[in-house]
């Protein structure tokens, strides 16, 4: 079972990267972007069928290794449809 | 004195630091990360570099190194831990020092000397230390330490802030902040004072001819502190 997870910093924490990105966006022509933060996608192959067990063990390896949760948030994005 | 210095692969501090834990009379020895034990130490450092590439986040796939498991035990028995740069970051990813070092403010790899203030002297690594303002070298591109707010109330309660950066002087502003810390902060303290970790690299100031002496008055201190 494949999985996607999103990692984003928090709300409250800069994002400098993000800024750059935005406000080159920005200089490009693009007026109407407001905002940009950049994140990190991953995607993992689990030898796993139960939808449920499978969606626990994203969380746990969220929790204990993708995102620092001190600046991070994670979201596991892909419902797990596909093969 | 007994040290060592836990090497981890893309560690390139390592050397250094034990060419200076030397020269200030420790006994030191090298540890290789997937070893699993800890000999008796009165002092184990966790070097600068790039561990792993600094793949995923600085310091987070070295967290989960075998060894951490005895480094806990150590520290939780009251065993003294610095870390230095991407050491520090390794101690920040395991928790076992409050906070996350983010990506410099303005987003450039930081490479020169900084002033630092010791923020007191009531612990083992600066007790009786001869200068309060000391010049050290830092180099990093995630230095930038950052916790939200309860969590700095919580550090400043417990009187957990090391160093700060700051002039020549001690003054302690926006100004002289290198990487944008929050509150300049540039080194921490665990809750107990026994694990230390700073972005500067005392390592690199141990000899006035080549680069500075500031870091030796450092390991001077913290060697006459623990005999």
């Amino acid at each position: 079972m494949k999985i996607s997870i999103v990692i984003t910093l928090k709300k409250n924490v800069l994002d400098p990267q993000g800024l750059v990105i935005q406000k080159t966006l920005n200089g490009m022509g693009f007026d109407n972007v407001e905002k940009v933060r950049q994140g990190k996608f991953f995607e993992i192959e689990l030898s796993e069928t139960d939808k449920k067990k499978a969606k626990d063990k994203a969380e746990e390896i969220c929790k204990k290794l993708l995102a620092n949760l001190v600046i991070e948030d994670y979201k596991i994005i892909d419902s797990l449809n596909n093969s | 004195m007994k040290s060592s210095v836990i090497i981890f692969p893309g560690s390139n501090c390592d050397r250094d630091m034990d060419v200076a834990l030397k020269k200030f009379g420790f006994k030191n020895q090298m540890i290789w990360h997937n070893d699993v034990d800890l000999p008796k130490n009165d002092l184990v450092v966790l070097p600068g570099g790039f561990s792993y590439g600094d793949y995923l986040r600085c310091g987070s796939i070295a967290a989960k190194s075998k060894i951490i498991h005895s480094l806990i035990n150590y520290i939780n028995s009251g065993g003294l831990v610095l870390g230095i740069c991407n050491g520090f970051q390794i101690l920040i990813e395991t928790g076992l020092l409050p906070g996350a070092l983010l990506r410099n403010k303005y987003l450039e790899f930081i490479c020169k000397n900084v002033f630092v203030k010791i923020k007191d002297q009531k612990n083992n690594y600066f007790k009786d230390i001869k200068k309060d303002i000391l010049k050290l070298h830092i180099a990093h591109n995630e230095g930038n330490f950052f916790c939200t707010q309860d969590e700095i109330k919580l550090i400043e309660d417990n009187d957990q802030i090391a160093l700060y950066y700051s002039n020549d002087k001690g003054e302690i502003n926006e100004k002289f902040n290198p990487n944008g810390s929050l509150k300049n902060i540039a080194g921490i303290f665990n809750k107990e004072k026994n694990v230390l970790g700073m972005m500067p690299h005392p390592e690199r100031m141990i000899d006035k001819y080549l680069s500075g002496s500031d870091g030796s008055i450092f390991f001077e201190t913290l060697l006459n502190n623990l005999k």
